[in-house]
């Protein structure tokens, strides 16, 4: 018997948390299998870690990386809503208002985190412009 | 009854529970019934989540936020960061955790959406074999980098 998705799920106001926690969680585990492979490099093959290594430093390794910081801190703060409703129940009254709190913390600390991780795309424009 | 009916399912040990249950507050998994095995896994994913919002989230920061990537190379790793005890620790940990959390994880969406048995039973495998050699190979670069603070005081 076959079930389709949209059934199986009922999309709701939630299901935006769902489909993001899913769709992170698939990106985070592919980065996971580069990550542990290129720090196995530093014993097998320092070079070849170095130029990737350049390549994580370049413009597009970093807009990669903040992909990558969004798609993490996503995953850290909607799972840790699931954990706090899942083992306290009680907590399921304030569902709402965790919910908020998940995408306030997402703005406040995320922002500052891509633009630190950015620094090298704003700061020579910033510099071009003698304010800085 | 068909004979489709009647043989017998070769994957039957990777078999999830007859019916998922979403939680309609959280959007996870509702706790597993019946099944000791699910349980544990459902336990397992967020006592290592807890953990992973820690150590990923720290490991993360540290790696952007204090080291730039720019300033980051194999010399860094071995002479800078892994120069110390706590942080092979720190970050062995984290393989640790994440390596559970995140085949874990995967497992469940292979067993959402492979239904033909096979396929299933060939994922799984595949899914923990891969989890196995990438725990090896964290384990052999954390522990048989040389630690400079031990070996240069001898």
């Amino acid at each position: 018997m076959r079930v389709p998705l949209t059934a199986r799920y009922r999309p709701r106001a939630g299901m935006v948390a769902w489909a993001f926690h899913r769709i992170s969680g698939v990106g985070i585990f592919a980065f996971i299998l580069l990550h542990v492979i290129d720090i196995y490099l530093v014993g097998a093959n320092p070079n070849m870690y170095d130029d990737l290594l350049a390549f994580y430093a370049s413009i597009p390794g970093r807009l990669l990386e903040v992909v990558l910081g969004a798609a993490l801190l996503y995953h850290a703060l909607n799972g840790l809503r699931i954990v706090i409703i899942d083992l306290w129940p009680a907590m399921t009254v304030y569902h709402r208002q965790l919910w908020q709190a998940t995408w306030i913390i997402f703005i406040v600390v995320g922002v500052p985190g891509a633009l630190i991780i950015l620094r090298p795309v704003w700061l020579p424009l910033l510099q071009q412009l003698g304010l800085a | 009854m068909t004979a489709q009916q009647s043989a017998p399912a070769p994957a039957e040990s990777v078999q999830p529970p007859a019916e998922v249950v979403v939680s309609p507050t959280s959007r996870a998994r509702v706790r597993p019934r019946g099944s000791r095995k699910e349980l544990a896994v459902w336990y397992l994913m967020r006592v290592t989540a807890v953990a992973l919002f820690v150590l990923a989230l720290g490991h993360f920061s540290i790696l952007h936020f204090i080291w730039d990537p720019a300033a980051q190379n194999a010399e860094f790793i071995q002479d800078e960061r892994w120069n110390s005890i706590f942080w092979r620790g720190f970050d062995w940990l984290l393989l640790t955790t994440v390596i559970i959390h995140a085949f874990l994880g995967v497992r469940t969406v292979v067993l959402d959406y492979i239904r033909w048995p096979v396929v299933r039973t060939g994922s799984l495998w595949l899914l923990y074999v891969v989890g196995i050699v990438l725990f090896i190979l964290g384990t052999q670069v954390i522990v048989t980098i040389p630690l400079e603070a031990l070996t240069s005081g001898m």
